[in-house]
C-alpha cells in the first residue's frame, strides 16, 4: 500500500520504537503533524521549539533511548539550534525532524525558509536534506543508527513539505550498512595488554571517568575495575552517576569546582586511567601544569578525543564497557594502601563544606535536603551556573542516568524542559530540576507544557536574585562590580499558580525539608521558590587558567 | 608545512562543506582543493593542500575528517611516496614575443599553446609544484594576463 511521505516518517518512527515526540507544528510540517494525530505516539506540544530539543535530550539521557523532536521550517528549526548544540557537546542520541519549504522554493528566500542543514552542520553528528521520497525511510533508518551508535549525537532530517505529501510504497530497511561509517570497533587487545602492564607498575593511580561510562552502560564494569585494582575514582560532570559516590573509592567530581581531594589526587598521581572522558578545559585547568608525574591511559571510542588536550601514553580506542571488561580479566590488585591513606587525609582535611550555622537558607543545604528526602533515588536535572555546581557537589549520585545536566555547552534554560523529557521517559521516578532564578526564566513558558501533559516535575529554584555564577566571578575577579548580574523575576509562586501548577515559597531554613516533602506529595508540577543567601559562592574553585590544585576554598 | 591530504568520500551534497568547515573553523586556509568522481560514481576523491602552522592541530583535523559520516578514508600523503600534478591555463601577452619563441619557451615544460594572436596567447601545462614556479618565472616578463589552476591532485605510488 502506498503511503505519503508524512506517513512514512510516522511508520519509520514506530519501527524505531518511538513513543514520545516533542514538537511544535507549523506550515512546513502540517502533513507530518496531521499524520501524527492518529499515531500511537505521544505528541508533547511544547511552548517553544528550544524546549522540544531539550526535552528530547532529557528523555534520551534518562532512558538511553534516542530522543525525538520536531519543528517546522525557518524559525521553528532555528529555535532547535541551541538544543542540538547542547546534545552534540554531550554526545546525546537525538533525531530532529524539521519541515522545509517546498523543494521547488529552496534557496529562493521563501517564507519561513532557513538553510537548516547549513546552520546545523557543525552542531550535529550528521544531517540530511531529503530531496526524494524514495530515500525518506532509509534516511530515517540511518539517522537513528548514526544517532545511537559510536559516540552518539544529534542527527537532523530536513524534509521539504512536498516530499511529506508525495506517496510511494513503504519499505523500511531491516538492517543497515554504511561503508563510510562503522561504529563497531573491536577491542584492541595489544593496547589493553600494554595498559594492564602500565597499571601494574602504578603506585598512585586515579581512574578518571566521564560520560562515556553512562553512554556505554559501563558502571558495573567501572566499579569492578576500581575495586579490583584498588584505585580511587573521580568522575567528570558528565560522568556523575557512573560510579557510586557512596563508595569509599569515590573522589567525587574533579576540575574547576571539583573536590579538593579529587584535584590533589589527580595532580599527584603517577597514572591516570581515563575512561570515556575527554580532558575538557574545565577538568584540566592549566594544561602545562596538569598532573606532571602522571602517565595517561585513555580509553575512548572517539579517536579525536585522544591526545587532543593531554598527551596520551596508551590510547585504547573502543567502547568503554568492552574495554573495561577486557581489562578486568587481566588486571590485579595494586599496593595502593599508602596512596589511599594519603587521599583519605585530604578528604578529612578538606571535605566539601559550607556554612551550616545560622538561619539563612544556604543553597547547598537545599540540595542536601533533596538528596536526603529522595534517598538519592531521584533524577536530578539542573540549569547552568551555581545551581548546577551545587547540585553536582551536594547530591550523591550512585546510579547512572540520575544526573542530567548540560555539561559541554552549559546551556541555561536546559534543565526544566530536560526534566519534562526525563519524567516522560521515567514516570516512575521523582524528577527535580535544580534551578537558579536566572536560568529558570529562560524556558519558563514550559510550565504550560508540564501542566497540560501532567508531567509532575518539581522545580527547586535557588533564588538569590543574581546570575550567581557570573556574580561570583565579578566578586572574585572584577572587584565586586556586579554589572548586569542582579536580576529580577516574577513572583514564582503566583506564576506557577497562574499556569495551574503549585507554588511554595520557602524563607526559613527550618521549613526547607517540609517544603520538599510537600512538593513531592503534591500530584502536580511544583515550583519551590527557595529564598537563599544571595552572595553564597561555589567552592572550591580553580580560577581560569590555573593548575587544578590551586583552588580558592580548597585545602588550607 | 604544506600537507597534501587525500580523501575518499561519498559523492553526496554537503560533504565538501563539512570538510572545509573543519579548516575554516580553526582559521586554516585551504591552498587548493580538487574534487572529482572516482571510477565508482558514488564516490569522490578529494585532494586538498593546506599549510599547517601547527602540526598538532592538523592531526586533530585529520582525525575529525575521518570521523565525518560521509568520509570513507583520509590519508596524509606528505610523508609518503606519491605523484602530484596540476593543470594550469595561462594567458600571456604576445607583444614582446613571437609564436616561434613562445613555442620554444614552453617546450621544456611540455606545455601546449592553445591559441595565439597579436595580443594574447593561451597556454596549457600539466606541472608539478616546482615546474609551475619555473614556468611562471619564464612567462612573467611577457606579462601574465590571467592564470587558472585546478589545484594539485595526487595519488600514492
Amino acid at each position: 500500500m502506498k503511503k505519503t511521505g508524512a506517513e512514512i516518517i510516522v511508520e519509520s518512527l514506530l519501527k524505531e520504537g518511538v513513543r514520545v515526540l516533542f514538537g511544535y507544528p507549523g506550515g512546513s510540517v502540517l502533513p507530518l503533524t496531521d499524520a501524527l494525530y492518529d499515531a500511537p505516539i505521544d505528541f508533547i506540544l511544547v511552548r517553544h521549539e528550544q524546549a522540544a530539543a531539550h526535552a528530547a535530550d532529557g528523555y534520551a539521557r534518562a532512558t538511553g533511548k534516542v530522543g525525538v523532536c520536531m519543528a517546522t521550517s525557518g524559525p521553528g528549526a532555528t529555535n532547535l539550534v541551541t538544543g542540538l548544540a547542547t546534545a552534540h557537546m554531550d554526545s546525546i542520541p537525538m533525531v530532529a525532524i524539521t519541515g522545509q519549504v517546498n523543494s521547488a522554493l529552496i534557496g529562493n528566500d521563501a517564507f519561513q525558509e532557513a538553510d537548516v542543514t547549513g546552520i546545523t552542520r557543525s552542531i550535529t553528528k550528521h544531517n540530511y536534506l531529503v530531496k526524494d521520497i524514495s530515500e525518506l525511510a532509509s534516511t530515517i533508518k540511518e539517522a537513528f543508527y548514526i544517532a545511537a551508535t559510536g559516540r552518539p549525537g544529534p542527527v537532523v532530517v530536513d524534509v521539504p513539505v512536498d516530499i511529506q505529501k508525495q506517496s510511494m510504497e513503504f519499505h523500511y530497511p531491516e538492517t543497515i550498512k554504511m561503508r563510510s561509517y562503522n561504529p563497531e570497533i573491536a577491542v584492541p587487545m595489544e593496547q589493553i595488554k600494554k595498559a594492564a602492564k602500565l597499571i601494574e607498575k602504578s603506585k598512585r593511580p586515579v581512574v578518571y571517568a566521564g560520560g562515556g561510562i553512562i553512554i556505554s552502560q559501563a558502571h558495573d564494569q567501572l566499579l569492578e575495575f576500581a575495586v579490583k585494582i584498588n584505585a580511587p575514582v573521580t568522575t567528570t560532570l558528565m560522568g556523575l552517576g557512573g560510579f557510586p559516590e557512596t563508595n569509599e573509592l569515590a573522589l567525587g567530581m574533579l576540575g574547576m569546582h571539583g573536590t579538593a581531594y579529587a584535584n590533589h589526587a589527580i595532580m599527584e598521581s603517577d597514572l591516570i586511567i581515563a575512561v570515556g572522558a575527554r580532558f575538557d578545559d574545565r577538568v584540566t585547568g592549566r594544561i602545562d601544569k596538569f598532573a606532571p608525574d602522571a602517565k595517561v591511559i585513555h580509553l575512548d571510542i572517539d579517536p579525536t578525543a585522544i591526545s587532543k588536550n593531554i598527551r596520551v601514553d596508551i590510547p585504547v580506542i573502543c567502547d568503554a564497557k568492552q574495554g573495561l571488561q577486557a581489562l578486568n580479566k587481566i588486571v590485579k590488585r595494586l599496593q595502593t594502601d599508602a596512596w589511599l591513606k594519603k587521599i583519605h587525609g585530604w578528604k578529612t582535611k578538606a571535605p566539601l563544606q559550607y556554612k551550616v550555622a545560622g538561619q539563612k537558607i544556604r543553597p547547598q543545604y537545599v540540595v542536601e535536603q533533596i538528596y536526603k528526602i529522595t534517598k538519592g533515588e531521584a533524577i536530578i536535572c539542573t540549569e547552568v551556573g551555581q545551581n548546577q555546581m551545587w547540585a553536582a557537589q551536594y547530591y550523591k549520585y550512585t546510579r547512572p542516568r540520575t544526573w542530567i545536566s548540560s555539561g559541554g555547552l552549559g546551556t541555561m534554560g536546559y534543565g526544566f524542559p530536560a526534566a519534562i523529557g526525563a519524567k516522560l521517559g521515567r514516570p516512575d521516578k521523582i524528577v527535580f530540576d535544580i534551578a537558579g532564578d536566572g536560568s529558570i526564566q529562560m524556558n519558563i513558558q514550559e510550565l504550560a507544557t508540564a501542566v497540560a501533559n501532567k508531567v509532575n516535575v518539581k522545580v527547586a529554584i535557588l533564588n538569590n536574585g543574581y546570575l550567581g555564577m557570573v556574580r561570583q566571578w565579578q566578586e572574585l575577579f572584577y572587584n565586586r562590580r556586579y554589572a548586569n548580574t542582579p536580576i529580577t523575576g516574577p513572583d514564582f509562586v503566583k506564576l506557577a499558580e497562574s499556569y495551574g501548577a503549585a507554588g511554595i515559597r520557602v524563607n526559613k531554613k527550618a521549613d526547607v525539608a517540609a517544603a520538599i516533602k510537600q512538593a513531592i506529595a503534591i500530584p502536580n508540577v511544583v515550583f519551590l521558590d527557595f529564598v537563599v543567601e544571595p552572595e553564597e559562592n561555589v567552592f572550591p574553585m580553580v580560577p581560569a587558567g590555573e593548575a587544578i590544585d590551586r583552588m580558592i576554598g580548597g585545602m588550607a | 608545512m604544506k600537507h597534501i591530504i587525500y580523501a575518499l568520500v561519498e559523492n553526496k551534497p554537503g560533504v565538501l562543506a563539512r570538510m572545509s568547515s573543519l579548516f575554516s573553523a580553526r582559521g586554516f586556509n585551504i591552498d587548493s582543493l580538487a574534487v572529482g568522481e572516482t571510477h565508482d560514481p558514488t564516490m569522490s576523491r578529494v585532494s586538498l593542500v593546506v599549510d599547517a602552522k601547527e602540526e598538532k592541530i592538523l592531526d586533530q583535523i585529520k582525525k575529525q575528517l575521518e570521523k565525518l559520516v560521509d568520509v570513507i578514508s583520509v590519508t596524509d600523503l606528505t610523508k609518503k611516496k606519491f605523484f602530484e600534478r596540476e593543470l594550469i591555463l595561462v594567458k600571456v601577452k604576445t607583444a614582446k614575443t613571437s609564436k616561434l619563441k613562445l613555442v620554444s619557451l614552453v617546450k621544456k615544460f611540455s606545455a601546449t599553446i592553445l591559441s595565439y594572436d597579436a595580443k594574447l596567447a593561451v597556454i596549457e601545462a600539466v606541472v608539478e609544484k616546482k615546474q609551475l614556479i619555473d614556468l611562471l618565472d619564464c612567462l612573467a616578463p611577457l606579462g601574465i594576463e590571467e592564470l587558472v589552476r585546478t589545484g594539485r591532485i595526487a595519488i600514492a605510488q
